[in-house]
């Protein structure tokens, strides 16, 4: 038991870290990746006493970004404008980031990892309706938006929150049909079991990954995760050109900064459960748990840390690979009009859904089988 | 579920049912209420009924309640200065809440005690599997039935809410200028 939840503890520390640093270093990868996109330098300040410099190197603002930005956000002043909300205005963050932090306890960063005699399951929490556990912090997760929007007594803070809760709600649906679709084709909603239906190879050589049988699902899944992390191109909520900030604008310093993490936790958020629907996960093309089987007949035994270890590798490669997808998009599309967002939820994506799912329910039941 | 854990969630669910309807704001009104029905999800998880208990967390409070967000929002609801109320409402709440308790109190009085009538459940129980079974087999009737009404429902508030493209073309062209009813005619000349 004592040992049992040692590990417990040690994998849900180990994933919260693991979620908060991807988040942080995303916003470095946007500053610079969007520099890169809009041909220009990006950051580039700042120095531990001219180090680098010193040394020759290039200024890659790793510094400013991980380390002077966080800390300049910390310490500022906590401000709340006069005949807020005090108690929701401070709450209102941490009700945003929170559902999002708590959905990857069901999300499987590998497989079965041996050490001694304890097989450990690299999954926070092992629950079997793991699909609805993910709609249900999604659903919750629109509280934090629309609250911070409301206790800032700001119009336009009122507006952002307005909007942003409308687009979730919308999205939300769009969601739940690509995820019902893909548990209707696998036959579980265990994310892991999920992750071991997508081992293994068709004709001798392609990887059963599920973007080769739900790809409707997962344009779907795609879409209406990038509306629920609400960047552009779906950013009316914080459109800036309309609204000053949207329902952060009343928000600075540590609170704003818990804000943008939840941006960036929602994006590897998304790019996870793609990751896991759709790329099977942590399966690596012909690894099996004895070792590398390749098309040819030729076989290549490796212990079970390996294994495990290329598995863990393989997931938050593909997870980065998404991450850079969402990032690319963000800086490439311009903003929606608002009734162009919502033909697309509700005229769009919600019949696509609905006839995706009646398709597969169809093809499930012809053939009686779950893939 | 420990037992400490039960009462802790019982008594969130008391302390949020009580905020409901003490607090004088309407939007912390509805956070109480959302606070509820989420502890009792959690409840209902703990309980075992896993499907159940995550269903009631994506409905009431994922939708339900954010469109209660927006009903307060939109009518503008403000906080009550005084106690609020007419003195027959107060009277008549007060009344049906003491019948409730009174109805309670026999009830759980002449009920047996709760171990004599608990029976083992099934290694299944609350699993989305036999929660399916249930729903397409003993109780199908009523499910469908269920959700026709929900899809008449819906049909009939877009049927109320939906205004023809000859009343909206009657309703801009009452308005003598303003770019509302030129934007009003050009939404129905899309329409029609």
């Amino acid at each position: 038991m004592g040992i049992e939840l040692i590990i417990g503890a040690i994998k849900a520390v180990v994933i919260v870290v693991m979620v908060l640093n991807l988040a942080g270093l995303l916003l470095w990868f946007e500053r610079k990746g969007s520099a890169l996109i809009q041909d220009r330098v990006g950051a580039n300040r700042a120095a531990v006493f001219g180090i680098g410099r010193r040394l020759g190197l290039p200024n890659l603002g790793l510094m400013n970004t991980l380390l002077a930005d966080p800390i300049k956000l910390f310490t500022k002043e906590d401000f709340a404008p006069d005949g807020a909300d005090r108690f929701l205005h401070g709450l209102a963050p941490f009700l945003a980031l929170f559902p999002v932090l708590v959905a990857f306890a069901v999300v499987p960063i590998g497989d079965v990892l041996k050490i001694g005699s304890y097989s450990i399951n690299l999954q926070a929490a092992d629950l079997n309706v793991a699909a609805l556990y993910i709609l249900a912090t999604l659903g919750v997760g629109v509280y934090g938006i629309a609250l911070g929007g409301w206790a800032s007594n700001n119009r336009w803070a009122l507006l952002g929150g307005i909007r942003a809760s409308a687009q979730m709600i919308s999205y939300d649906l769009a969601m739940g049909l690509a995820i019902i679709a893909v548990v209707i084709t696998y036959g579980t909603l265990d994310l892991q079991e999920i992750c071991r239906i997508q081992g293994g190879v068709w004709f001798g050589w392609i990887p059963r990954w599920g973007i080769l049988v739900q790809p409707v699902s997962f344009i779907l899944l795609l879409t209406a995760g990038m509306a629920e992390s609400k960047r552009v191109p779906f950013d009316l909520p914080e459109g800036e050109s309309e609204l000053v900030a949207g329902y952060f604008t009343e928000y600075s310093g540590g609170k704003q900064a818990v804000f943008m993490m939840t941006d960036f936790a929602e994006i590897v958020l998304v790019s996870v459960l793609i990751t896991t629907f759709f790329f099977g996960g942590w399966q690596v093309p012909w690894l099996y748990r004895d070792g590398f089987h390749f098309p040819g007949g030729a076989y290549l035994a490796l212990p079970n840390v390996v294994v495990a270890i290329a598995g863990v590798a393989a997931f938050f490669i593909k997870t980065l690979v998404f991450c850079w997808l969402q990032i690319l998009v963000r800086w490439t599309l311009p903003r929606f009009r608002y009734d162009q967002l919502m033909r697309l939820g509700w005229k769009g994506l919600v019949p696509l859904g609905l006839a995706n799912l009646l398709v597969t329910a169809f093809i499930v039941v012809a053939v009686e089988a779950k893939y | 579920m420990p037992l400490w854990l039960f009462i802790f969630l019982a008594v969130v669910a008391i302390i949020g049912a009580f905020g409901v309807i003490i607090q004088r704001s309407p939007v912390h009104c509805l956070l109480a209420l959302a606070l509820t029905l989420f502890d009792i999800g959690v409840l209902f998880i703990g309980l075992g009924a896993e499907t159940v208990g995550f269903l009631q967390i994506i409905i009431y409070v994922g939708a339900i309640m954010v469109l209660f967000l927006f009903v307060i929002w939109l009518l503008n609801l403000q906080t009550e200065a005084d106690g609020g109320g007419h003195l027959a409402l107060k009277f008549f709440g007060s009344t049906a809440a003491a019948a409730l308790a009174a109805e309670l109190f026999v009830f759980f009085s002449k009920a047996a005690a709760p171990t004599a009538r608990m029976g083992l459940v099934a290694k299944d129980y609350g699993s989305i599997e036999l929660l399916a079974r249930m729903l397409f087999s003993d109780y199908l009737v009523g499910f469908e039935v269920t959700s026709v009404l929900l899809l008449a429902a819906i049909v009939g508030a877009i049927a109320l809410a939906r205004r023809t493209p000859a009343e909206l073309v009657r309703s801009g062209s009452t308005v003598k200028s303003g770019s509302g009813a030129r934007c009003r005619r050009r939404w129905a000349i899309s329409w029609g």
